[in-house]
C-alpha cells in the first residue's frame, strides 16, 4: 500500500520534559491506525506537530513521500491533513455553516448555500446527521465532533486525525462515529485514531502504534494482537486490570435527596426533582453525558449551590441533619463529614498558586479563632499527606500548579478524604491521569468504602463505573434517567439512559 | 506538496524550563540600560545632551538636602496608594480609581479641618481629618466593589469614572463659596491652617512614618491573616472561593474599602502634609502611577517602597528639567511609560527563548534530517 | 434653540463615534486596549504639530487639513501598534499595556503642546484659514434648507467622516467575510487559528486600524473642539467614555452612533439647559455620572454578555499548554 503520511525522527520538548522523543511514524493510503497511549503519553503531541499546532525541535515530516514543512494548521490543511482536536475549535456564536466558511479561502466555494449544500452532500455520504443552521453552543457534543469532521472533509482531508473522540460520546454515538469511520476508509481516506481504550483499538483499527512516555514503543497488527499484550506495552509491565470491588455489609442510609431543583450558573435548569438515597460503604457511581446535571448535584450536596426545592437529609451518627442550603461555613461548625473532589481541581479544589499548607486550611482555616491564619497543624497534614500518598513534590512550599496532574489530584484527593469521613463526593477523578495512578485512586476509593464511607463517583468510562461501583445512576437532561445495579447492567443499556430525556425512574 | 511561500527567516519561541535569578536579573538590567537608551535618543532628537539632562534630574532630586526632602515627599502618597492598590491588584480587582479616593480623603480632611478650626485639641482634630479622609474614600471605594460583587459591573469603569467624578467635585468646591478665602474669592479652596498641619519629623512631614507602617502592616495583613488569605483565594480563582465557602462580595467589599481608605489616607497626607491645601492637583497623577508602581513591584512590600522612590525620583528631577531647560515637566511622565514598555516587555524573554532559524523548504531537508538547526 | 443644542450635540459627540468605532474594532478582535485616552492625546499634539509644520511650508487650507488628517491616524497607528507588540506578540497584560499608553500618551501631547507652545512663544494656534477648514461647510441650496439643512448639512468634514468610519465598521463586521474571521479571532481563536485565519495579522490589523480611528477623534477634538489651539488636559475622559460607550453600544458601530450623540448632548448641555437651583458644575459630572449609572444597569440587565467577544483580554499563544 502507498505510503501518506511518514514521521522521520521528530522531537518536542516542553521545558525539561522530552514530550516525543524521535517519533517515526507511516501511515499508509485506507488505513485506519490507532495511536494508543496514555495519558501523558505524548500522543496529542505528536499530532499537534502533524496538525501545524506545535512546530517540532527537529525531525521531518514526509507528506506523500515529499519532505513538508507544517509551520501552522493552515499549511496542515493545504496538504490534506484534517484534525479534530479533543477541545473542538469551533466558534460558538457562529452556525456550522459559518464556522466551515472561515476555514475556506475565497476561491473554495461560491456563496453560503454553496458551503450549505456541500455540510448535506457530506453528511450523506458517510451517514452524519447535522443541521449546517444550528448554532454550535445550542449543539450536543456529538453534534460538534460531526461538524469537526465535515469541516475537515470540505477542506479536503484525505488524512483525518481524531484526537479521544470517543471519550465524550455514549456507546451508541461511539459506534456510528465508527460506522462513518469505517465508510470513510472505503472511500480511500487514511485515519488516525488516538485513545488510551483498548476495546476501541480493537473494534476499529487496522494497526496499533503504541506510544509511552514520549517514546515509540512498538506498531502492532490489530488482527493479531489482543487486549492483554496491548496494556502491556502500553503501562510498560504487566498489569493486572482489575478494580476491587469489595462489599461492605452493615449498610445503612447516610443521605437522602428528595426531590432537588436547582439552577445552573446561567440561571436554566441545573437539577430537576432528583432523589436517590445514598447507604454507607457503598459507591454510587453517575454516568451521563458531561453537563447533564451532575457537577450542579455535586455542589448541591456539598452545600456550595442554592436548591430552589427539595430536601437533603443527613443521618450521622451524632443524629439526623436537615442539610439542605448548610453552608460550608454551618457544616464546619457541625462536624459534619462531607469530601468533594470537583471535576476543576486546580481551579476550583485547589488554590493553584499556592503551596501545600496553604491548600491543606482551604476548608478549615476558620475553625481556629482569632485574626490570624494558623498554619502550623496543616503543615503537618502536608507531610503526613506526602508520605502517605506518595506525592512526588519538592516540598510543602512548592505552588500545587507546579505539580503533575497525578500528583495534584493526590493533594486534592488526600485533603477532602480527611475531611469526608461520611460522604465523599469525587467528580471525574482519574480524568488526564495515567493508569498507574487511575488505579491507585481507585484502589483509594475502594478503601474508603471498605470503612463505610459512601461515595458519590462521577465518571465518564462506563467499563470502569461498572467495576468499581455498586450502583449506577444514570443522568441524562438534568434528571434522573435510571438507577441500575452495576454488577448487572450493560453498557448498551447505560448507553440508552445517557440519552433518554423523558426521565423514567426504574 | 512544497511550501508555495518560503519562509526564509523564522523565529521560534521556546519556553524556558528553568532561568536562574542572575540570569533573569541580567536581562531586567540590560532592558532597564535599554530604556534609557531610547530616552536619550529621545532626548539627542530635541538637541539636548542626555547626560546633561540625567544630570540635572539627579541633581533636582538628590542636589541639596532640602530637595531629598522633597523627593521623600514624593514617595510617600506613591507608597500608600500603591500598596491600597495592591490590596485590590492581588485578587484582580482593577481598581483603577486610586486618583479620585485620594481626592475624596483630601476633601473629607479639608471639610474636618474647616469645620472645627481651633476648636478641638490639635491631636484629636488631625485625627479626626484621618478618620474623616479614610472613612470616606473607603466608602467610596466601596460602591464599584459592592456593584462588582453583586451584578459583576465592570469595575476597571467605574472606579474610573468615578476618578472624573471626585475631580468635577473639587471644581464645585473650588467655586463654592464657604470653601474659598475670604478675602477674595478666586475659584481655589483657602490654605487650611497652620493648626491642622502634620508636624514633621526630620525635616518631612510624618506622613513617611506613616507610609512606612501601612507597608509593614500590608505585609502582616496579607501574609498572615485570615482575611490575607481569602484575598488570595479569590486572587486565584473564584470557583475556588465558592468551594471553599468564602463569601467573596464580603470580602470583595471590605478589601475595596481597605483599598480604598489607603488612598484616602494619602490624600489626608497630601492636604495635611504636603502641599496645605486642597486642588484638582492634590492627587497629580498618583493614583495613575501608583498602579504602575503596584503592578512592577508584583504587589509586594519592599519593592513598592523601591519603586516609589524610583518614580519619585524621575518626577523631582523632571520638575527640575522643568527650571533649568525649560522641558516641560510632563517628560516625567514620557520616561516612565518608555521604562515601564521595556521592563514589562523583558518578562517575555525571561519567560521564553526566542531563537530565529534560517530555513526553507528544500535547503533544511539535510539539516533536518540530522536533527540539528541553526540557531544564532 | 434645540435645532443649536442638537447641533452641539452632534458636534461634540462626533470625536466619541470616532474613539468608540476605533475601540470597537479593536475590541473585535479580542484585544481590549484601554489607551484610547493616551492615543487620542498622541493624535492631537501630532495632528496639531503636522498642520503647524504644514504652515510653515507653506501650505494652506485644505492641505493643511489633509497633513493634520495624515498626522493625527499615523500617530494613532503607531501607538496602536506600539500596543499590538507588547500584547500580541510580547504577551503583556493588555490592561496594564493600555494604561501604560495612557499615562505616557498623557504626557507625550502635553508635553509637546506646551514645548511646540514654548517655541512659538506662549501658546501654539493655527493659522485662522486652518480653523475655517474645520468649522461647518455650507452646501448651498441644502444648508439653507431650515431645520433639515441646519440639522443633516452644516457640519465640518470630520463629522461626516466620523459617520462613514461607523457605518464602514458596521458593514466590514457583519456583512463581509473579514468580518466573520474578525470575529472568529475575537470569539475563539483557538478555532480561527485551527481555520486557517491568522490571528496574529487580523489582531494587529483590528489593533492598528482601531488606533488610526483614535488618533483622529483626538485629532478632532484639537482641531474642531478647541480649534487648533494646544489645551492642557484638551482630551479630559473622552477616551475612557469611548470605552465605556463600546460596551454601551453594544459592540455594534450603528449602535456606537446614537450612543455618542447623546454623550455628546450629555457633555454640552450645560450650555443649552438651564435647570433652576441646579449647581451649574453638577452638569459636568453628567456625563460621568451618567456612564456609571448606564455601566450598572448594563450589568444588572447584562445585557453585554451576548455580545463581548468572548476572548477579550486574552492573549493568543498556540503553543501555550
Amino acid at each position: 500500500m502507498e505510503v501518506v503520511l511518514e514521521t522521520k525522527n521528530l522531537c518536542k520538548s516542553f521545558g525539561a520534559v522530552m514530550v516525543n522523543d524521535k517519533i517515526n511514524l507511516t501511515l499508509h493510503r485506507g488505513e485506519i491506525m490507532a495511536v494508543l497511549g496514555e495519558n501523558g503519553s505524548g500522543k496529542t503531541t505528536l499530532i499537534n506537530m502533524i496538525g501545524g499546532i506545535y512546530y517540532p525541535d527537529s525531525g521531518s515530516i514526509y507528506y506523500e513521500n515529499k519532505r513538508v514543512e507544517i509551520r501552522s494548521p493552515k499549511d496542515a490543511d493545504r496538504l490534506g491533513i484534517g484534525v479534530v482536536h479533543q477541545h473542538f475549535k469551533l466558534v460558538s456564536s457562529m452556525d456550522a455553516v459559518e464556522n466551515i466558511e472561515i476555514a475556506l479561502s475565497d476561491k473554495e466555494y461560491k456563496n453560503k448555500a454553496d458551503i450549505r449544500k456541500r455540510i448535506t452532500d457530506v453528511a450523506k455520504k458517510y451517514g452524519f446527521t447535522v443541521n449546517p443552521d444550528k448554532k454550535i453552543c445550542d449543539m450536543s457534543v456529538s453534534e460538534k465532533q460531526t461538524v469537526e469532521i465535515i469541516k475537515a472533509i470540505i477542506k479536503g482531508a484525505e488524512i483525518l486525525i481524531l484526537d479521544e473522540p470517543t471519550a465524550v460520546l455514549t456507546p451508541q454515538e461511539s459506534s456510528s462515529l465508527f460506522n462513518v469511520i469505517r465508510s470513510m476508509k472505503k472511500d480511500g481516506k487514511s485515519i488516525i485514531i488516538i485513545t488510551h481504550k483498548l476495546q476501541e483499538v480493537l473494534d476499529i483499527s487496522d494497526n496499533v502504534y503504541i506510544m509511552r512516555k514520549g517514546r515509540y514503543i512498538d506498531t502492532l497488527k490489530t488482527s493479531e494482537t489482543d487486549e492483554n499484550e496491548l496494556a502491556c506495552k502500553m503501562v510498560g509491565k504487566t498489569v493486572t486490570l482489575q478494580i476491587a470491588r469489595t462489599s461492605y455489609e452493615k449498610k445503612k442510609t447516610v443521605l437522602s435527596v428528595h426531590n432537588i431543583s436547582c439552577l445552573s450558573d446561567d440561571k436554566t435548569v441545573g437539577l430537576s426533582d432528583v432523589s436517590f438515597d445514598l447507604k454507607s460503604g457503598e459507591i454510587l457511581g453517575i454516568a451521563g453525558i458531561s453537563g447533564s446535571g451532575q457537577k450542579e448535584l455535586c455542589e448541591c450536596i456539598d452545600g456550595i449551590r442554592e436548591v430552589t426545592s427539595g430536601k437533603i437529609k443527613y443521618y450521622a451518627e451524632e443524629g439526623n441533619f436537615d442539610i439542605t442550603n448548610k453552608k460550608p461555613e454551618w457544616r464546619r461548625k457541625n462536624k459534619t463529614g462531607f469530601g468533594f473532589v470537583p471535576e476543576d481541581r486546580l481551579g476550583m479544589g485547589l488554590i493553584a498558586s499556592s503551596d501545600m499548607v496553604d491548600n491543606m486550611v482551604l476548608k478549615s482555616y476558620k475553625d481556629e479563632a482569632g485574626a490570624f491564619l494558623h498554619r502550623k497543624k496543616a503543615a503537618d497534614i502536608a507531610k503526613y499527606l506526602i508520605k502517605k500518598l506518595d506525592i512526588a513534590t519538592p516540598g510543602i512550599h512548592t505552588p500545587v500548579r507546579m505539580l503533575s496532574g497525578g500528583n495534584v489530584q493526590k493533594v486534592l484527593l488526600g485533603r477532602e478524604i480527611e475531611a469526608g469521613r461520611d460522604v465523599l463526593i469525587v467528580s471525574y477523578p482519574v480524568r488526564g491521569l495515567d493508569i498507574n495512578s487511575s488505579y491507585m485512586i481507585y484502589n483509594l476509593l475502594d478503601e474508603e468504602r471498605k470503612r463505610g464511607t459512601a461515595i458519590i463517583f462521577v465518571g465518564e468510562d462506563l467499563d470502569v463505573l461498572m467495576a468499581l461501583s455498586d450502583r449506577i445512576m444514570v443522568m441524562a437532561d438534568h434528571r434522573i434517567a435510571g438507577i441500575t445495579d452495576a454488577r448487572t447492567v450493560t453498557k448498551d443499556y447505560l448507553g440508552s439512559l445517557m440519552t433518554d430525556t423523558k426521565g423514567q425512574v426504574i | 506538496m512544497e511550501n508555495k511561500k518560503e519562509k526564509q527567516r523564522f523565529a521560534r519561541i521556546i519556553k524556558r524550563p528553568y532561568i536562574s535569578d542572575a540570569h533573569s536579573l541580567i536581562i531586567r538590567v540590560i532592558a532597564f540600560v535599554f530604556s534609557f537608551i531610547v530616552v536619550s535618543i529621545l532626548l539627542l532628537c530635541m538637541h539636548f545632551n542626555p547626560f546633561n539632562v540625567f544630570a540635572v534630574m539627579l541633581k533636582g532630586a538628590f542636589g541639596k538636602e532640602f530637595l531629598i526632602r522633597e523627593t521623600v515627599k514624593g514617595t510617600i502618597p506613591l507608597v500608600i496608594t500603591a500598596t491600597g492598590l495592591s490590596l485590590a491588584f492581588r485578587m484582580k480587582f482593577w481598581n483603577i480609581g486610586g486618583e479620585g479616593q485620594i481626592l475624596i480623603g483630601g476633601i473629607a480632611a479639608t471639610a474636618v479641618s474647616f469645620i472645627f478650626g481651633r476648636s478641638i485639641p490639635q491631636w484629636v482634630l488631625l485625627s479626626l481629618m484621618a478618620a474623616a479622609s479614610i472613612i470616606m474614600a473607603g466608602l467610596y471605594g466601596m460602591i464599584p466593589a459592592v456593584f462588582k460583587a453583586k451584578f459583576k459591573t465592570n469595575e476597571t469603569l467605574l472606579t474610573l469614572m468615578f476618578n472624573y467624578i471626585a475631580t468635577q467635585l473639587i471644581v464645585m468646591l473650588q467655586n463654592t463659596r464657604s470653601w474659598q478665602d475670604a478675602a477674595n474669592n478666586f475659584p481655589k479652596v483657602r490654605m487650611l491652617d497652620f493648626y491642622s498641619r502634620l508636624p514633621r519629623v526630620f525635616g518631612v512631614h510624618i506622613g513617611w512614618i506613616i507610609a512606612l507602617v501601612m507597608l509593614v502592616l500590608y505585609y502582616f495583613y496579607i501574609q498572615k491573616t485570615k482575611h490575607g488569605y481569602e484575598i488570595k483565594v479569590i486572587g486565584d480563582s473564584m470557583e475556588t472561593a465558592r468551594y471553599a465557602g468564602i463569601n467573596a462580595s464580603k470580602v470583595m467589599i471590605r478589601t475595596m474599602f481597605l483599598s480604598a481608605a489607603l488612598c484616602g489616607l494619602a490624600g489626608f497626607l497630601q492636604v495635611a502634609g504636603a502641599d496645605g491645601t486642597l486642588s484638582e492637583s492634590t492627587a497629580g497623577g498618583v493614583g495613575f502611577t501608583a498602579i504602575m508602581v503596584a503592578w512592577m513591584a508584583d504587589m509586594k512590600p519592599v519593592r513598592i517602597l523601591i519603586m516609589s522612590a524610583f518614580i519619585a525620583i524621575l518626577n523631582r528631577g523632571a520638575g527640575n528639567l522643568q527650571t533649568v531647560y525649560l522641558i516641560p515637566s510632563s517628560f516625567a511622565n514620557i520616561m516612565i511609560g518608555i521604562i515601564l514598555l521595556f521592563m514589562l516587555g523583558c518578562e517575555f524573554f525571561i519567560k521564553y527563548k526566542v531563537s530565529f532559524s534560517f530555513m526553507s523548504g528544500r535547503k533544511s531537508s539535510a539539516i533536518n534530517d540530522k536533527g540539528g538547526r541553526y540557531d544564532y | 434653540m434645540i435645532i443649536n443644542f442638537l447641533i452641539a450635540a452632534v458636534l461634540a459627540g462626533a470625536p466619541l463615534v470616532l474613539a468608540t468605532v476605533g475601540e470597537i474594532i479593536t475590541e473585535k478582535s479580542g484585544n481590549i486596549n484601554l489607551g484610547v485616552e493616551g492615543t487620542m492625546y498622541i493624535g492631537a499634539v501630532a495632528s496639531l504639530a503636522g498642520a503647524v509644520a504644514a504652515e510653515k511650508l507653506g501650505l494652506s487650507g485644505f492641505g493643511v487639513a489633509a497633513v493634520s488628517f495624515i498626522a493625527g491616524a499615523l500617530s494613532g497607528m503607531i501607538t496602536s501598534a506600539l500596543f499590538g507588540f507588547m500584547t500580541i506578540s510580547l504577551r503583556v497584560n493588555q490592561n496594564v499595556v493600555g494604561l501604560i499608553i495612557t499615562i505616557m500618551g498623557t504626557g507625550i501631547g502635553n508635553f509637546f503642546g506646551e514645548l511646540m507652545g514654548q517655541g512659538a512663544g506662549g501658546y501654539i494656534s493655527v493659522t485662522d484659514e486652518t480653523k475655517a477648514v474645520f468649522s461647518g461647510i455650507h452646501i448651498p441650496g441644502l444648508s439653507s434648507v431650515p431645520v433639515i439643512g441646519e440639522l443633516l448639512f452644516s457640519y465640518n468634514g470630520m463629522v461626516y467622516f466620523s459617520l462613514a468610519a461607523a457605518l464602514a465598521a458596521f458593514f466590514i463586521i457583519k456583512k463581509t467575510k473579514i468580518g466573520l474571521k474578525l470575529t472568529a479571532v475575537g470569539e475563539n481563536p483557538y478555532a480561527a487559528d485551527a481555520a486557517g485565519v491568522s490571528v496574529t495579522k487580523y489582531r494587529y490589523i483590528a489593533s492598528v486600524i482601531g488606533g488610526a480611528l483614535c488618533g483622529l477623534a483626538g485629532m478632532y477634538m484639537c482641531m474642531v473642539t478647541n480649534s487648533g489651539v494646544w489645551v492642557h488636559g484638551c482630551i479630559s475622559g473622552y477616551g475612557w467614555l469611548a470605552v465605556a460607550l463600546v460596551i454601551f453600544s453594544a459592540w455594534n458601530p450603528l449602535k456606537s452612533i446614537f450612543c455618542s450623540i447623546i454623550f455628546g448632548a450629555l457633555m454640552i448641555m450645560r450650555l443649552y439647559i438651564a435647570i433652576p437651583g441646579l449647581n451649574p458644575f453638577i452638569y459636568d459630572m453628567c456625563p460621568y455620572i451618567v456612564t456609571s449609572i448606564v455601566i450598572i444597569i448594563t450589568s444588572i440587565r447584562k445585557t453585554g454578555k451576548d455580545h463581548i467577544p468572548e476572548s477579550l483580554g486574552e492573549n493568543y499563544y498556540r503553543e501555550e499548554r
